[in-house]
């Protein structure tokens, strides 16, 4: 059965990227608890439009969890309360009626507010950039079926291949690392046979890329918690562990 | 409507390339994960010696003669390979060279990711982070501090009038049975247990130890050493207060020379 509630938001208003940002409240009456998250955001968009004022701007694109595009910090949580779900996936039958409801961007210094609820991720591209790819010739689609993968190596690497890049981890960590992301696109190449010819100098490479702009990671295991794909922190003991073999690997093939 | 989003340039990086580059193997800790695997290493060899000095001081609940004996006995090490304290000096010197690569790792890293995070106005929840992990910036300094205020009172006796050199029951019982030191010990032990608890779960992830098979025998083996260290240490403090060690200001030492000397008179 879907009711109605109404709900008073605190927003992150920014007008660009080296404005100063401040929290406006309003007031989101008669919102269908069938609604997502960002469906909430709509509706309250377009009364704003309607009143002639500027629309919150934030980011989304596919709504059914899986491109990553969405993402905003709700009463301090990363993607909301529930657990594994990005913004676009959590429903407004998540909370009650009269909740008041803190939206922020995400907050790292490599994630500048570009304005409002839209933060820059582009930092996250360049990790990519630095080796988040197979680029040696792994045959044609036929090939594929041709290269044995253990069930178990498969799966643990799709569990890390669910990384949709969505920021939450950073978002979540007290730290502002970027371990989780990196790790799980660290791993899903290099537990492949198709990621080993490129495996120590893509960990080399996408690690030392993710160190130039977030912090180090302690292990506080907050990125876990956060992350709409339930991605585990093994991966990223693994990529520390992929990381000082590089080191020592890349040296000897360098010469 | 100015709807247009204006892109800034690129994030600019939050840690800059190191101005050299070091050789082979030294270049790994210029990276921040190669220092959280240094911090991993040096906190393995730290444990290791805050377990066996625990264990160590438990000599106190058998005596004056036998803690001394003990203490003796470190100095003894490896005299038949080594002259005499040498063995101990060379641990002492790993040691040094341990703790001063885990707070140089930590504070390097620390300030890493203090420029690369920013704060949320509206607050942010933490689900996964427990008071340990988030405290550790805090609880190792007390340690830092602790451990030199530990060395100066029982080691260099500069604390203790009544300090008498190679006499540990004796300066135990004379140092803690004041109650503000008493006070100081259980708050900075507590404090390494703390420590302790997150640190040695956090090492396995550091040093890429997972097998997520075994992951869950991580946290209990934390507790577990955390719990350990924390009753070993806590009890020292507590029984001096209640009167269990306690040599009535007499030194055993001096006793002993004492009577070494009055035995050589005769």
């Amino acid at each position: 059965m879907s009711s109605e509630i109404n709900l008073t938001l605190k927003v992150w208003r920014q007008p660009g990227p080296l404005a100063e940002g401040q929290f406006v409240t309003y007031e989101a009456s008669g919102i269908s608890t069938d609604a997502s998250f960002l469906e909430m955001l709509d509706i309250v968009n377009e009364r704003l439009i309607d009143m002639g004022d500027e629309p919150i701007v934030f980011e989304s694109d596919c709504r059914e969890g899986i491109c990553g595009t969405c993402g905003l910090m709700i009463n301090g949580q990363a993607h909301g309360p529930q657990k594994g779900t990005a913004t676009c996936q959590l429903h407004m039958r998540s909370f009650s009626d009269g909740d008041h409801i803190v939206i922020e961007p995400w907050r790292a210094t490599s994630f500048p507010v570009l304005r409002d609820l839209a933060v820059d991720r582009r930092a996250m591209d360049a990790i990519i950039a630095a080796g988040g790819y197979i680029s040696v010739n792994t045959g044609a689609a036929p090939d594929a079926n041709l290269t044995p993968v253990p069930k178990e190596t498969a799966d643990t690497a799709f569990d890390a291949a669910a990384c949709i890049g969505c920021g939450a981890c950073v978002a979540a960590c007290p730290n502002s690392a970027a371990q989780l992301f990196t790790a799980a696109k660290v791993q899903h190449l290099n537990l492949l046979p198709q990621g080993q010819a490129q495996r120590w100098a893509r960990t080399e490479a996408m690690v030392e890329t993710m160190e130039e702009f977030f912090g180090s990671c302690t292990n506080h295991g907050e990125c876990e918690e956060a992350c709409p794909k339930e991605i585990p922190i093994d991966f990223i003991a693994w990529t520390n562990r992929d990381y000082i073999k590089a080191k020592v690997k890349n040296r000897k093939l360098a010469g | 409507m100015a709807q247009a989003i204006t892109r800034v340039s690129t994030p600019p990086p939050v840690r800059s390339e190191p101005r050299v580059r070091l050789p082979w193997p030294l270049n790994i800790y210029q990276t921040a994960v190669g220092k959280k695997w240094v911090m991993g290493l040096t906190g393995i060899a730290l444990l290791g010696f805050i377990v066996v000095h625990m264990i160590g001081n438990l000599h106190l609940y058998e005596g004056p003669l036998e803690i001394h004996e003990y203490a003796e006995t470190l100095r003894d090490l490896g005299t038949k390979l080594l002259p005499r304290t040498w063995l101990l000096w060379i641990m002492r010197i790993g040691l040094i060279i341990a703790f001063a690569l885990h707070i140089h790792s930590a504070y390097s890293l620390s300030r890493m990711s203090i420029a690369a995070d920013q704060r949320y106005p509206g607050g942010r929840n933490y689900i996964a982070a427990n008071f340990a992990s988030r405290t550790m910036r805090w609880t190792g300094p007390i340690i830092g501090l602790y451990l030199f205020y530990h060395l100066a009172d029982l080691t260099w006796g500069w604390f203790n009038p009544d300090f008498v050199r190679g006499d540990p029951y004796h300066n135990v019982s004379e140092s803690l049975s004041s109650i503000p030191v008493a006070i100081l010990y259980i708050v900075a032990n507590t404090a390494l247990a703390v420590h302790i608890f997150h640190g040695t779960w956090s090492m396995f992830q550091s040093l890429g130890v997972n097998s997520p098979r075994y992951n869950h025998l991580r946290r209990y083996l934390a507790a577990g050493l955390a719990g350990i260290i924390l009753v070993g240490n806590l009890s020292f403090p507590i029984f001096v207060q209640a009167g269990v060690i306690d040599d009535n200001g007499r030194s055993i030492v001096e006793e002993l020379q004492h009577g070494a000397a009055e035995g050589e008179g005769h």
